[in-house]
């Protein structure tokens, strides 16, 4: 799901191929300038695939000099060998996708998909150490894991929305479905975190995710 | 899609309630009910649904089966239709749909154009659902996945020439001008 979500972000996407379709070791300033994007826009990106695992990091010099005085080495990456969902192209998800989504509309198990993804998000609070300390460290902690499970979160006043929906395609062909599917994961997060003190709610508006999270106290 | 001059768009749709209307089941949906129809009401777009004396349409049951309940309605375009059923508190309801309606086999919404100022009766919204499940996706009776554009302007629905009930179910493009002349 993580690693999903990574790839949603179009850049991000459009580096990690470049990467991947390389015979060589790839260093920031050459996947920049494939992607025609700053370098620090790049190394952000490619840490971020790095820290998920589906890409690797190395350091050489590369200008091959050796000894004090060579200069720093290059942070280099390249495809992770280990997992095999690196080597799939987003576009067979995708496809997987759709027909498990409407596998799941045609069996009318809309309860049981609530159900998986209240569970998943569960699972992905209760690894977080949650701080609860004050409302605002506790939006923070909710914004950090629902970044992490590929939202993008940002603060409405008090309330937490999220820039667009991670399966936009998806949520278009099956609004309910995914809408509830969504909504599930991150009361499911919420729980996991134990952030007794808000909850989610459906708020949908064009362009934006479905989902608002709002303080119990607050009732907008 | 916007709002085409002459024609309107209509929506029915039907669902086989799990439990009976008056079980502690449905209560949640019963509840939900008046704030939803209200939303429907004062949202623009929005131009007529099917309702009894009681203010919805939750006591009418057009088919044998005692659990099978029917809701229609007509918008003034496809997008405020839309935006009504997925972008409004109205996406609650569906969210929660299957705690109250099975999952039906056969489709159990369809959309069509209808001429503007008329209303579709219930027999007119069993006839276009039996159009979607015997043909599939039609100009005569579509879904919100597989939709068709209001027909051409120059067809007058006034003129008798657009015979309602009757368009040819395998045009899959906009009629051109004229096109339908001697149907």
């Amino acid at each position: 799901m993580t690693r999903l979500g990574l790839l949603q972000d179009p850049i991000r996407a459009a580096l990690y191929r470049y990467v991947i379709a390389q015979d060589h070791d790839v260093g920031r300033n050459e996947a920049a300038s494939a992607v025609e994007i700053q370098r620090g826009l790049a190394a952000f990106h490619l840490d971020k695939l790095a820290e998920a695992g589906l890409l690797e990091v190395t350091f050489r010099r590369l200008s091959g000099r050796t000894g004090p005085g060579a200069g720093r080495p290059a942070k280099l990456y390249r495809r992770a060998d280990r997992e095999a969902v690196a080597s799939v192209p987003p576009r067979s998800y995708e496809t997987a996708a759709a027909l498990l989504a409407e596998t799941v509309e045609q069996a009318g198990a809309d309860l049981t998909l609530q159900g998986a993804a209240r569970e998943m998000g569960e699972r992905a609070g209760r690894q977080r150490h949650a701080d609860v300390a004050t409302e605002d460290a506790l939006r923070g902690t909710i914004m950090e894991a629902l970044n992490d499970l590929g939202y993008e979160p940002y603060l409405d006043g008090p309330v937490v929305r999220m820039r667009n929906c991670p399966f936009h395609a998806l949520s278009e062909r099956f609004p309910p479905l995914i809408c509830g599917m969504n909504h599930a994961l991150i009361s499911g997060l919420l729980s996991g975190l134990d952030a007794q003190s808000c909850h989610a709610r459906l708020d949908p508006a064009p362009r934006r995710c479905c989902v608002a999270i709002l303080s119990k106290n607050n009732q907008d | 899609m916007r709002a085409s001059d002459g024609w309107q768009l209509a929506q029915v749709n039907v669902a086989r309630a799990r439990f009976p209307v008056d079980s502690a089941q449905m209560a949640d949906f019963m509840a939900l009910l008046d704030p939803i129809n209200a939303l429907a009401d004062g949202t623009e777009g929005f131009v007529w649904r099917l309702q009894t004396e009681a203010g919805d349409a939750t006591a009418l049951r057009p088919f044998d089966d005692d659990r099978i309940m029917i809701n229609m309605s007509v918008w003034e375009s496809f997008e405020a239709l839309r935006s009504f059923v997925y972008l409004s508190s109205h996406l609650e309801v569906m969210r929660r749909r299957r705690e109250w309606f099975e999952r039906m086999a056969q489709a159990y919404l369809v959309l069509w154009w209808i001429p503007a100022g008329q209303l579709p009766t219930v027999a007119d919204a069993k006839a276009r659902l039996d159009m979607l499940r015997e043909r599939g996706a039609s100009p005569a009776a579509f879904t919100f996945h597989d939709r068709y554009p209001a027909p051409d302007p120059s067809i007058d629905p006034n003129q008798g020439r657009f015979q309602y009930g009757r368009v040819d179910s395998r045009d899959s493009t906009p009629s051109a001008r004229g096109a339908r002349t001697g149907r």
